[in-house]
């Protein structure tokens, strides 16, 4: 897969054109100045300008109550937005709702069920809402459904017999009754276990292979890193960066690492020798390296040897999302207040 | 980092082109999904059982009354009738629940049509299936009236049968005075159950309204449930006699007017053109509130 060249830091929400979609063409979504404004006063979404390229894997990021939720219903039509413009699969929303949901799968805020009835029954009740879905096909679509998530034994019971796992996976199951050219996911591996955590993401992998373009929200920074070819960081209702993965990771500065028993020594050596932020922890010594770091690596290496430092291990680790997420907002991934 | 695998050409290409059409069949199945829905519910079921005991409690006590007082008893002109013919327990019956019983389960399953949706948070799922939110509140309207009529069968048939197995069949004597058959007796038992349903769709239409305006289930059935009594306290106050006739419940007893030869259809008609305002009205204003509403449930 192709991926799109350019990362710009949104100033303030207002500027973002990056994400451009690779060969596909349109974008999947776009929303330009989106906005909304609750009863209350509180504002969720300021000012949203996001573009998701076709056949992305598309990781929407962000703490806890910083509006990922409030975008994603936005752009599902269930809420109108105070201004600004929502566009899914090249239509407004939420006017254009009947033509463009039947061609989206979408997962929001958990699974919602119908406990009284069983798995299978759950999914026809779904199925039934969407008008464009063939009522003569549905038994197999249905079928095929809960098989893909892995539910066809537990099919008939009562879904309020379930397991959150299995609740979440029946609620994607519901999302993919019909083949999908969009499959929003909101938070789709809460309350799994690891197991049900890396099904889920095999599943995505899956799905986007298929050619589904993939819109995944989550808090947890190393799931969008292991699924997801683009992401975009929201913060506060603002958006803070959009691009692709790699871009967003090459923003953190990797660090340099040394492993070693002599802790305090080895922080010496490297103080002297220009690294910093030393930070001495546990049997290993980490600092930050400067943009010419990677020529100095052999000198500090040698530093370290001849000043009689046991080195045990030695070499840079790579930048991850966290590392980006707080050099962009200097703040930790705490809950937005 | 492991990113998603390129799209080989191998891959079997499944995705969805273009928007697809909508059918007659598929616009229909949300109806029926709502049917299903309705009555495969034990909560359902059990109101309509509770419905069914009506009958059968007014049965009994009858019969022990009466059994001392060789059918002298006073009461109600058609407790009276009841002793004479197991019909009139049908009426009986209808006369009874439609005040209370009848209003509360319709209540109950009107008012919880949407909300409880909204309380599951099922319906983010069905309107982003996307079931239109006109469709789907015409869908909710079709199946509590389903409901209503088959409140009102389960009230009626009940009586039917543990009428006949109390009292005696036969020939039929009318408010008027008038002997009917049997078989045009069981008609006319048609005639006013569908009556009585349709005299429920004003608080239908009401129910409908307020489960649009709550996310709570339970708060959308105590509104509407204390509705029906609140309006039925003030139908009862002389001092508002300009006003009762707009009550929805004001004309609820007139089906007694069928029982007559000839049949008397002046209140009837008032009935169920009340009604029909009722539901123009209130089903206006829950469409108006619920296409505009922001779901955050």
């Amino acid at each position: 897969m192709t991926q799109s060249p350019t990362l710009e830091t949104t100033e303030g929400g207002r500027t973002a054109e990056a994400g451009a979609a690779p060969a596909g063409g349109a974008p999947v979504i776009r929303t330009q100045g989106l906005t909304k404004r609750f009863g209350g006063g509180q504002l969720a979404v300021d000012g949203l300008d996001l573009t998701v390229p076709r056949g992305s894997v598309f990781g929407f990021l962000g703490p806890n109550g910083s509006g990922k939720t409030t975008t994603i219903r936005m752009l599902m039509g269930l809420i109108a937005p105070t201004s600004g413009v929502a566009t899914v699969l090249g239509e407004s929303m939420p006017q254009a709702t009947s033509l463009v949901l039947p061609r989206v799968g979408a997962l929001i805020e958990g699974p919602a069920l119908y406990g009284y009835l069983s798995g299978r029954d759950n999914l026809a009740r779904f199925d039934a809402a969407d008008p464009t879905a063939d009522p003569r096909t549905r038994k197999a679509r249905v079928g095929a459904a809960l098989e893909r998530v892995g539910l066809s034994a537990a099919a008939g019971k009562k879904a309020r017999a379930y397991s959150l796992g299995m609740k979440q996976r029946l609620g994607l199951a519901a999302a993919l009754l019909q083949p999908r050219e969009l499959l929003v996911l909101d938070e789709p591996t809460n309350g799994l276990d690891p197991q049900g955590m890396r099904e889920i993401r095999a599943l995505v992998r899956e799905v986007a292979a298929e050619g589904t373009t993939v819109f995944l929200s989550s808090h947890l920074l190393d799931e969008i890193e292991q699924v997801c070819t683009h992401a975009a960081v929201m913060s506060k209702g603002r958006l803070l960066v959009q691009g692709t993965v790699a871009e967003l990771a090459a923003r953190a500065q990797g660090r340099l690492v040394v492993r070693t028993p002599a802790v305090a020594k080895a922080a010496e050596v490297l103080r002297e020798h220009g690294v910093t932020d030393v930070r001495p922890a546990e049997g290993r010594v980490d600092g930050a390296l400067e943009a010419a770091g990677d020529e100095l690596l052999p000198g500090l290496c040698a530093a370290l040897v001849a000043a009689g430092v046991p080195v045990h291990g030695f070499g840079v680790e790579r930048g991850t999302l966290e590392d980006a997420f707080v050099a962009l907002t200097g703040e930790g991934f705490d809950v937005a207040g | 980092m492991s990113q998603v695998e390129a799209v080989g050409p191998s891959r079997p290409q499944t995705v969805a082109a273009g928007p697809r059409r909508g059918t007659p069949a598929g616009f229909l199945a949300l109806f029926l999904s709502e049917l299903g829905l309705t009555f495969r519910r034990m909560r359902t079921i059990a109101l309509l059982g509770v419905l069914a005991l009506v009958p059968i409690l007014i049965g009994v006590v009858v019969k022990i009354e009466t059994g001392d007082t060789n059918g002298r008893g006073g009461g109600p002109a058609f407790i009276a009738q009841v002793t004479q013919n197991g019909v009139f327990l049908a009426f009986t019956a209808l006369v009874v629940s439609l005040p209370v019983f009848l209003p509360m389960t319709v209540g109950v399953v009107a008012g919880d049509s949407v909300a409880g949706e909204a309380t599951s948070g099922t319906l983010r799922y069905l309107l982003v299936a996307p079931a239109g939110r006109t469709r789907l509140l015409a869908a909710k309207f079709a199946a509590a009236m389903a409901f209503c009529v088959a409140a009102t069968l389960a009230v009626a048939l009940s009586a039917l049968l543990i009428g006949s197995i109390l009292f005696p069949l036969g020939q039929v004597t009318l408010l008027s005075g008038d002997t009917i058959s049997l078989g045009s007796a069981l008609l006319r038992v048609v005639l006013i159950c569908a009556v009585v349903a349709l005299s429920l769709a004003g608080l239908v239409a009401i129910g409908l309204f307020v489960s649009t305006l709550t996310g709570s289930g339970i708060a959308a059935m105590a509104t509407t449930v204390g509705l029906v009594i609140i309006v039925q306290v003030l139908d009862s106050f002389p001092q508002l006699h300009a006003v009762q006739p707009w009550l929805f419940t004001h004309h609820w007893l007139s089906f007694a007017d069928l029982l007559r030869k000839p049949m008397y259809w002046d209140q009837v008609w008032q009935n169920l053109g009340l009604q029909a305002l009722y539901v123009a009205v209130f089903g206006s204003a829950a469409w108006a509130r619920f296409t505009s509403r922001d779901i955050t449930a």
